[in-house]
């Protein structure tokens, strides 16, 4: 957590509705800690039914490194699944980028200093070809202006991200010490609360 | 000034505190936990030294991760064993009540909470499973959570959560033969996308919906995230109340009267300004099915699987049909099939099973199909049982296992083989779900117990008077 910016080249994945059973399926979510799930990411599309690395998956590809993943559009639909985020954290990646995301994944990735930028279509497609043509090319991303620049192209764009959430990735604010700092709220709206 | 929306009502009548740029903090009524998305969520309340907030409106289940035989056996798998074991020790810890495995009210946590009179109207409920829409059925705002948001329910009973946009889908008219509320929302899912629905909380209305019952209604309210809605809602209305009804954690004499008289006034207002409205023909509808990898690949059975993309660019269909051993223009109509699932959270109450029952009896399961069909809970188990379906089941060569998630994500051993097509009444056709390579069609229980009579997919329409 408490990044603010981050300048690093990426890695393509041009699939669009990339659901959460793709990013970690659920033969692996039997673990009981947070740890762990990189070895796994993406498990079926980057190893075979042996086990054998996959050479046509991009993360099988050496080309491509960094840590910022470039994805189509609706990532991360599906499950609420949060080993979805644990796993894309867990392996080394810092960001997302796409032109849409399912919303329980992108709260749970904020909810785990994995930041989701969203793009416009144009945006991400032409910084998905900069990327799969120039895997030197480098994103940098700054948090605190909302902004991420395709540094290939000079070219720019704003995202949005919730003030809160984002003061809480700067500043590494916790949503529980945050509710519980209003806990006599809690307890005055319990104390007239409809119940039967 | 406008009237309200059911989800405006309930949602205003559970914000704790409201700042400008912050996210609302919403009272939640009702926590469901399970095995899987649990462990980590009491970990960090050990880490910070915080009990269970209010442990008496959590209720857990152990439903994902658990065998559907022997379950009065240890778990075999060991990692299995543990997380259930985990589960244990946790609620135990915390003061939480667990309904075990073989615990008679023990089943899939969206099935259980309706059953037992847990979910009612107007309320606010989240669990750590994107299924959790099912509950909006009876006109609560129910919706999935990630673990690091259960861990911040269990430590305050309270969600950080911005509001949501409205959307109204008015299903209006009479259902064909044949089909049934997993038809509607197969269908929705299809005209909308798997994205459609994303940023929306979802009202379902109009009189194709009103006239159905609550395991219906819960059906429709189970799939709207499959279209990326957070949660779907329908009005409380006469059958929600007689399904409540004399349930065991139902509010009993003079409070009912009170909780119905409350409930009543929850509808959205003749007034109200949704976001979006979507309004759809129930003539429309005919038996439902998918062909792709995302339950907005869908088509009508006596269809023909579309040639250009839809929901997804050209090379997405292309990798999903290659997936499913699929040609565009192929109709699906008469494929061989090799399993069929029914179960999960979306059809595994007792109104699918009587339905499924009905059509079997007196049938044989086709030579060579497997048949699963696996009841939601302990509960409606039991019923199965009194009603006598569980024989009808067995001499249609059906194997009845034991009540939980099973195939519907394969966490335990309910997993279909590479390759191999299996009709299913549950919720996802994504790559793998059923197992590495299975490949799922999505259909309702009718269309599903036709497939396993025929042995290859059928149009359930021509086999009922």
């Amino acid at each position: 957590m408490g990044f603010t910016t981050l300048k690093s080249t990426a890695v393509p994945l041009p699939i669009e509705n990339i659901d959460t059973d793709q990013i970690i399926p659920a033969r692996f979510l039997k673990a009981t800690t947070r740890e762990g799930f990189g070895d796994n990411l993406f498990r079926d599309w980057r190893f075979d039914s042996n086990d054998q690395p996959k050479a046509d998956f991009v993360l099988n590809d050496d080309t491509f490194s960094g840590k910022v993943l470039v994805a189509g559009k609706n990532f991360g639909c599906g499950s609420s699944r949060e080993h979805a985020a644990w796993a894309i954290k867990d392996y080394g990646f810092a960001v997302v980028v796409s032109s849409f995301f399912a919303d329980i994944f992108k709260g749970n990735s904020l909810n785990n200093g994995l930041l989701p930028v969203q793009v416009s279509e144009p945006f991400l497609a032409e910084l998905m070809e900069t990327v799969e043509k120039d895997p030197a090319a480098e994103i940098s991303v700054d948090l605190e202006a909302e902004t991420i620049t395709n540094v290939s192209t000079g070219n720019s764009e704003t995202f949005e991200i919730n003030a809160y959430k984002k003061m809480c990735l700067i500043k590494g604010y916790d949503d529980i010490d945050y509710i519980l700092s209003g806990k006599a709220d809690i307890e005055a709206f319990e104390s007239k609360r409809v119940t039967f | 000034m406008a009237g309200k929306t059911l989800f405006e009502k309930v949602w205003e009548s559970h914000v704790v505190s409201s700042k400008p740029g912050f996210p609302d903090v919403l009272y939640i009524d009702r926590h469901y936990i399970h095995e899987v998305t649990s462990p980590q969520a009491f970990d960090g309340l050990r880490k910070r030294g915080l009990p269970v907030f209010r442990p008496e409106q959590t209720s857990a289940t152990a439903d994902h991760n658990v065998p559907t035989i022997n379950q009065h056996l240890p778990i075999k798998e060991e990692l299995s064993r543990f997380q259930v074991q985990k589960l244990r020790e946790n609620c135990a810890e915390f003061g939480v009540e667990l309904y075990d495995l073989g615990h008679e009210k023990q089943g899939i946590v969206h099935v259980i909470g309706p059953d037992l009179g847990l979910t009612q109207p107007g309320m606010t409920m989240v669990c750590g499973d994107s299924h959790t829409s099912t509950h909006g059925a009876f006109g609560s705002i129910a919706f999935g959570i990630g673990t690091s948001q259960v861990e911040q329910v269990l430590a305050t009973q309270c969600l950080l959560q911005a509001k949501p946009k409205t959307m109204r889908i008015e299903v209006n008219g009479t259902l064909g033969k044949g089909v049934g509320a997993k038809d509607i929302i197969l269908y929705i899912i299809t005209q909308l996308s798997a994205a459609g629905g994303t940023g929306y909380f979802v009202e379902y209305a109009g009189s194709a919906i009103t006239s159905l019952s609550m395991e219906a209604r819960m059906t429709i309210c189970n799939m709207s995230i499959e279209m990326g809605a957070r949660g779907g809602m329908i009005a409380p209305d006469e059958t929600t109340f007689e399904y409540v009804k004399g349930r065991e954690f139902a509010p009993k004499g003079e409070a009912w009267e009170k909780a119905v008289a409350y409930w009543k006034t929850l509808p959205s207002d003749a007034d109200a300004v949704y976001d979006r409205v979507e309004v759809f023909n129930a003539e429309d509808i005919e038996p439902w099915i998918t062909y792709g990898t995302n339950p907005g690949m869908g088509m009508g059975v006596s269809q023909s699987i579309p040639d250009v993309a839809i929901g997804g660019t050209a090379k997405d269909m292309t990798k999903a049909l290659a997936y499913m051993g699929l040609d565009p223009n192929q109709a699906l109509k008469g494929k061989k099939i090799d399993y069929v699932f029914i179960g999960s959270c979306t059809n595994s109450r007792i109104e699918d099973l009587r339905e499924v029952a009905e059509f079997v009896k007196d049938k044989k399961k086709a030579d060579g199909v497997n048949v699963w069909i696996v009841p939601g809970s302990k509960g409606v188990e039991a019923q199965a049982i009194e009603e006598g379906l569980d024989k009808v089941f067995t001499s249609a060569g059906f194997e009845l296992r034991q009540p939980g998630c099973s195939a519907c994500l394969g966490m335990n051993e309910d997993k279909v083989p590479a390759g191999k097509y299996c009709v299913s009444t549950s919720n996802r056709n994504f790559e793998g779900r059923q197992g590495p390579g299975a490949r799922t069609f999505l259909v309702s229980p009718l269309m599903a117990a036709a497939a396993a009579v025929t042995g290859e997919i059928s149009d359930i329409r021509e086999m009922i008077a």
